[in-house]
């Protein structure tokens, strides 16, 4: 038998909206489990109290620093190196060997999981350079890690300044590292925001390279040799062993909603950007 | 004034030079440090005895993570088989179907799941998808079924977002073309659409199957951790990203190069899938 064409289609058509409506409610699904058992123990004093009992009571004010410790210092190691990175590969040379090869290590780095960075930032920083679970080692684990996230945003970025702002800039009498810093990254700097807050939406949310590498403790890091906690961390623990579920609850609503912001804030500054050249 | 060595724009050149070298300097120094712990167990203790060993008894001079190997592909397929169609499926809808305004809404909203830490989808499928298993199917609920869905749920994002720029950057003359010959729309995205976006979604998939055997933290919370080959979906399992991070605190000697031993076999399973991944992606840009 052969069926007719026309309700064929109109059959795929109601099964694709299906599962598209299905995708979608799984996903939002999430975020409304994690909100609507999230705020019942949400306050100022979850936000602001040190933890006790593991975490049983208390609130979780040490791992918000530590989370912010974290994810900035690591930012501010991996801006400069990929920015970096970025303004060589498209302004400094031309396609080549050379470009292919550094191209493969970005690539490369982008696609081990985060796992294998724990076990080298643990193998490396905390034993072989006795850094010990701190915060330092945490931060040059995670630099690594968010490398070729800043590196390919800025490159799309810096392409994307269009070629005659760089040509008014060398008729001027311009050196390139003038025109680098004075034309084109200005003009590239929201789209390398975009990748500087997705990266810090990563160290966020990141738990296996963290926890070997930054350790557990919940006490406050004041220096960078100390062990800290990040929410991310302090929730996989509170969960894992069942300490409190409500406590867990509480932290991913707050773990969920940074997330949330930072991702937004970067989709935001990415439009910009779009808008400004098309 | 002196004239210096190197001009500035030459030492800048240089120093950006360095920078761009870093990644290469720090993929170099990982692939050393996990190599130079993981290989020598498998000089010592035989390549055979590791991959192909049954019994993981690391304090007792065991390595076998054959049934870690076997687990990972396990879940990771899983995860692709719950995942894939959902995941192609809806971009399918957003590429051809939906209007405008949805689009551009829903394709950044579903991206922006993407970043939803996945403990947070672990600690959901302990909650919710554990009991459901256990109560309706049998078994302890930690099980190949219960980390399938939560990866195929982790990397539905990964596989729309790829998959849906695919379908988009196929030219609408393409559609219009099919659409003139009298070919209905599901006609057009069957035998036209589809098949020009085909090396898009399949590096889609690799991605997203890259993603669910990496992930570490919400697969200990569901699988069981058992160190047995499972042979039902109803059974626990232990991958080898959960081997590493389940032990990697306390292990020492022996125990710990085991746990590299591991990383070692994670790493090749992961450069195979991105090297396929990129051979699918580079074959679409040339095509």
């Amino acid at each position: 038998m052969r069926l007719n064409p026309r309700w064929v289609d109109k059959l795929v058509r109601a099964s694709l909206l299906f599962q598209a409506f299905f995708t979608v409610a799984i996903l939002v699904a999430i975020v409304l489990i994690v909100f609507v058992r999230g705020i019942p123990h949400i306050n100022a004093e979850f936000i602001f109290s040190y933890p006790e009992d593991m975490g049983r009571h208390g609130g979780i004010f040490p791992s918000i620093v530590g989370t912010v410790f974290l994810a900035l210092l690591s930012i501010a190691f991996a801006t400069p190196l990929g920015v970096g990175t970025a303004i060589f590969l498209t302004e400094y040379t031309k396609e080549s060997t050379l470009t292919r090869v550094i191209r493969f290590g970005v690539e490369s780095l982008a696609g081990i999981p985060s796992i294998i960075y724990g076990l080298f930032g643990f193998i490396f920083f905390v034993i072989k350079l006795k850094l010990g679970w701190s915060l330092i080692s945490g931060t040059l684990t995670i630099m690594i890690m968010v490398l070729p996230t800043i590196i390919r945003t800025s490159e799309e970025a810096i392409k994307a300044v269009p070629r005659n702002l760089r040509m008014v800039s060398f008729s001027l009498g311009a050196t390139k590292w003038e025109t680098v810093t004075k034309v084109v990254l200005p003009s590239a700097a929201s789209g390398i925001l975009t990748g500087i807050m997705l990266s810090v939406g990563r160290a966020v949310s990141e738990t296996a390279a963290v926890i070997f590498t930054m350790g557990s403790s919940l006490r406050l890091p004041t220096s960078l040799f100390d062990s800290g906690r990040t929410m991310a961390v302090h929730f996989y623990i509170l969960a894992r062993e069942g300490i409190s579920m409500e406590k867990a609850y509480a932290t991913a609503l707050v773990l969920v909603v940074s997330i949330l912001l930072i991702n937004i804030a970067a989709y935001y500054t990415m439009n910009k950007m779009i808008a400004k050249y098309s | 004034m002196v004239k210096t060595f190197f001009s500035r724009e030459q030492a800048i050149k240089l120093l950006l030079l360095l920078a761009a070298f870093s990644s290469l300097l720090f993929l170099f120094v990982i692939f050393i440090f996990i190599l130079g712990e993981g290989l020598p167990l498998f000089y010592r203790v035989g390549l055979g005895n590791i991959i192909l060993g049954f019994k993981w008894a690391p304090t007792k001079g065991s390595f076998g993570i054959f049934p870690m190997i076997v687990s990972s592909y396990m879940v990771t397929l899983g995860a692709l088989l719950f995942g894939a169609p959902l995941a192609l499926g809806c971009a399918t809808y957003l590429a051809e179907y939906a209007g405008r305004k949805t689009k551009i809404f829903l394709k950044p909203a579903l991206e922006l799941l993407a970043g939803i830490p996945s403990v947070v989808y672990g600690f959901l499928g302990v909650i919710y998808i554990v009991p459901l298993i256990r109560e309706h199917l049998g078994g302890p609920g930690f099980s190949i079924l219960a980390t399938s869905v939560v990866l195929g749920i982790m990397i539905l994002p990964t596989i729309i977002s790829i998959s849906f720029d695919s379908l988009m950057s196929v030219p609408v003359t393409y559609r219009e073309a099919s659409v003139a010959m009298g070919a209905t729309k599901w006609q057009t995205i069957q035998k036209v659409v589809l098949p020009a976006a085909r090396s898009g979604i399949l590096a889609s998939f690799i991605l997203g199957m890259g993603r669910a055997v990496g992930e570490t933290m919400a697969v200990i919370m569901v699988a069981g951790n058992a160190l047995k080959i499972p042979l039902s979906v109803l059974d626990p399992l232990r991958t080898l990203t959960s081997n590493i991070a389940l032990e990697l605190a306390y292990a020492a000697g022996d125990h710990r190069s085991g746990l590299f031993s591991t990383g070692v076999v994670l790493l090749i399973i992961i450069m195979i899938l991105n090297f396929v991944a990129n051979f699918w992606v580079k074959r679409r840009v040339a095509a």
